[in-house]
């Protein structure tokens, strides 16, 4: 019984983990928005809820990767697992990243493209919540990670339209080119998180291939 | 004193067996690190023993039909003969069957004593040898999808998977050791039930008979075996012949166990027979043989990639090889002893 209390409580933390991970790319995508409409104090307060998300996070892998190493469990898939929940990390590592250097840099975004940086930010929160549901049939349900997979590339693809019309746009205008490379720079930071869901995803049909055969 | 200077060509060969078989059993768990090689031995052990003390007798009733070796030091060389063959064999890394060495070195026992080998018996034994890697293919097969389609029904976390995987692993591991004790002891000391005659004792109240109290030796023999030199051949076993996943290595395991133990069940037997069905005969077979057949039947339900098709040739190779080299050996030690001594 004892076996199978420590097994839950791992598959808990696992559980927690990918909450920790959709919801830091939920709060991403309204981090976004309240810095686009100026919303200073909602802006800082969802910085700092990313940055918790993503030290939770942090910690919880670190404490999954410790059980699976040490109680050798999953001998045949723990570099799956452990690919599986690095890479993850990353995506709201990068979430985390591109708030913080909005913070930072503070980019004049005008007011025609404002809509166009809360779809690409949202487009990108989309995609990491269809890679966590990925993630969760991975653990449960193999045969169901291909109906969630299939929305990861989509909203990718969304994003990835939505930059390029975002670049045309800033490279069309009339800024300095100082300014143009600036907002070009954070365009490409809020596509990268769906670039990262992507590549995670990939990886995720790969183990869904492994586990099935 | 005498009695166990001729028992110890069966408790070498015993010794042998343990040494090697007992990674058909546990091999694939340990391989795959889902089991530590101790607890593994120990279990093996201890059921080993467990399964030939109880369940010992019905295998080597077919093997005493083959051809009785009526005296102790001719038993002590058939045994040895056996023994050797599968030593010299595991020495060239060729794949070995203690069942049909000790087949071969018994049939080499009636060339040199004159005596008729019963046709029908050593056709049975023969059959077996065929039967015994196609059910265990058979049971994989069946096994494996039940199990799969069983995991997918349930719908069970990853980690509630493996926890399963290794709990199976324990008590099917713990069945074909009690499977290969049974079926297997036959090969140990079933040479030497009718040569040496050791009395009934009472063992907490208890009755032991004296084929019994030889079947408890040889498994202590063969539990040594699995203790002192099984580790490397089970560390290597798992990625022999196919990449096996846990819960494939579970299902091969199990068919392995159920194929030894409807090959030596006398209650089984019984069953079947009571109940109007036609039994399988009481047979030592190969565990090696059926954990391979096992493992071919898995890897054909993937599609029948990944299967090292070349070891399998030098599996056909050992299975003619053995029963010859044994039936010879055995042959000549006799030849050459009994002119000596003559």
């Amino acid at each position: 019984m004892m076996l199978f209390g420590k097994t839950r409580q791992l598959e808990a933390r696992v559980d927690e983990f990918f909450d920790a991970v959709s919801q830091g790319a939920l709060i991403f995508a309204s981090g976004v928005e309240h810095f686009v409409a100026g919303r200073e104090q909602a802006f800082g307060a969802d910085l700092e809820a990313v940055h918790e998300a993503e030290e939770r996070a942090d910690a919880l892998r670190r404490e999954v990767e410790n059980q699976l190493y040490s109680h050798s469990l999953i001998p045949d898939q723990r570099g799956d697992v452990l690919g599986l929940l690095e890479s993850s990390d990353d995506v709201i590592d990068e979430a985390y990243s591109a708030l913080a250097h909005l913070d930072v840099e503070r980019p004049r975004i005008d007011a025609s493209e404002c809509e166009d940086f809360v779809e690409l930010a949202r487009s990108g929160a989309a995609s990491v919540e269809a890679l966590v549901l990925a993630a969760r049939a991975f653990f449960r349900d193999v045969a169901a990670v291909k109906d969630h997979l299939h929305k990861v590339y989509f909203y990718e693809k969304q994003a990835d339209r939505i930059s390029l019309r975002l670049r045309r746009r800033i490279f069309g205008s009339d800024l300095e080119l100082a300014g143009k490379l600036h907002l070009a720079g954070f365009v490409e930071r809020l596509a990268r998180v769906s670039d990262r869901a992507e590549s995670v995803a990939d990886r995720i049909a790969i183990y869904a291939i492994k586990r099935s055969v | 004193m005498s009695v166990f200077f001729f028992l110890s060509s069966g408790l070498f060969l015993g010794w042998s067996l343990g040494a090697n078989d007992a990674a058909n059993v546990f091999g694939t768990a340990v391989g795959a690190r889902m089991i530590r090689f101790r607890t593994a031995a120990l279990i093996c052990g201890v059921f080993v023993v467990i399964g030939a003390t109880v369940g010992g007798a019905g295998a080597v009733g077919t093997l005493g039909a083959l051809g009785a070796v009526d005296a102790p030091s001719s038993a002590f060389l058939v045994a040895l003969a056996a023994a050797l063959t599968v030593f010299w064999m595991s020495r060239l890394s060729l794949p070995v069957s203690t069942s049909q060495a000790i087949v071969g070195a018994i049939v080499g026992w009636n060339v040199f004593a004159g005596e008729p080998t019963d046709a029908s018996v050593l056709t049975k034994i023969v059959l077996t040898w065929f039967a015994c890697p196609l059910l265990a293919a058979v049971f994989a097969v069946v096994l494996y999808l039940a199990l799969r389609t069983l995991f997918g029904w349930l719908g069970l976390h990853l980690f509630h998977v493996d926890l399963l995987t290794r709990i199976g692993l324990v008590v099917v591991g713990a069945f074909g050791a009690y499977s290969l004790g049974a079926n297997n002891i036959a090969n140990v000391m079933g040479v030497f039930v009718a040569s040496v005659d050791l009395p009934v004792r009472q063992v907490l109240g208890v009755a032991v008979s004296g084929a019994q109290q030889l079947f408890f030796l040889g498994a202590l023999a063969i539990a040594i075996g699995v203790a002192t030199y099984s580790r490397r051949v089970m560390e290597t076993v798992g990625s022999g012949l196919l990449a096996l996943n846990p819960q494939a290595a579970l299902v091969a395991v199990l068919a392995n166990a159920l194929v030894l133990f409807v090959f030596a069940s006398q209650g089984l037997e019984s069953w079947l027979v009571g109940h109007g069905l036609p039994a399988l005969p009481l047979v030592p077979v190969s565990s090696t043989q059926a954990v391979v057949g096992a493992v071919i039947g898995i890897g054909l339900l993937r599609g029948g990639y990944g299967i090292r098709y070349r070891l399998l040739g030098e599996i056909a190779l050992g299975w003619v090889l053995t029963p010859v080299v044994a039936g010879i050996l055995s042959w000549g030690a006799l030849f050459v002893l009994g002119n000596l001594f003559a």
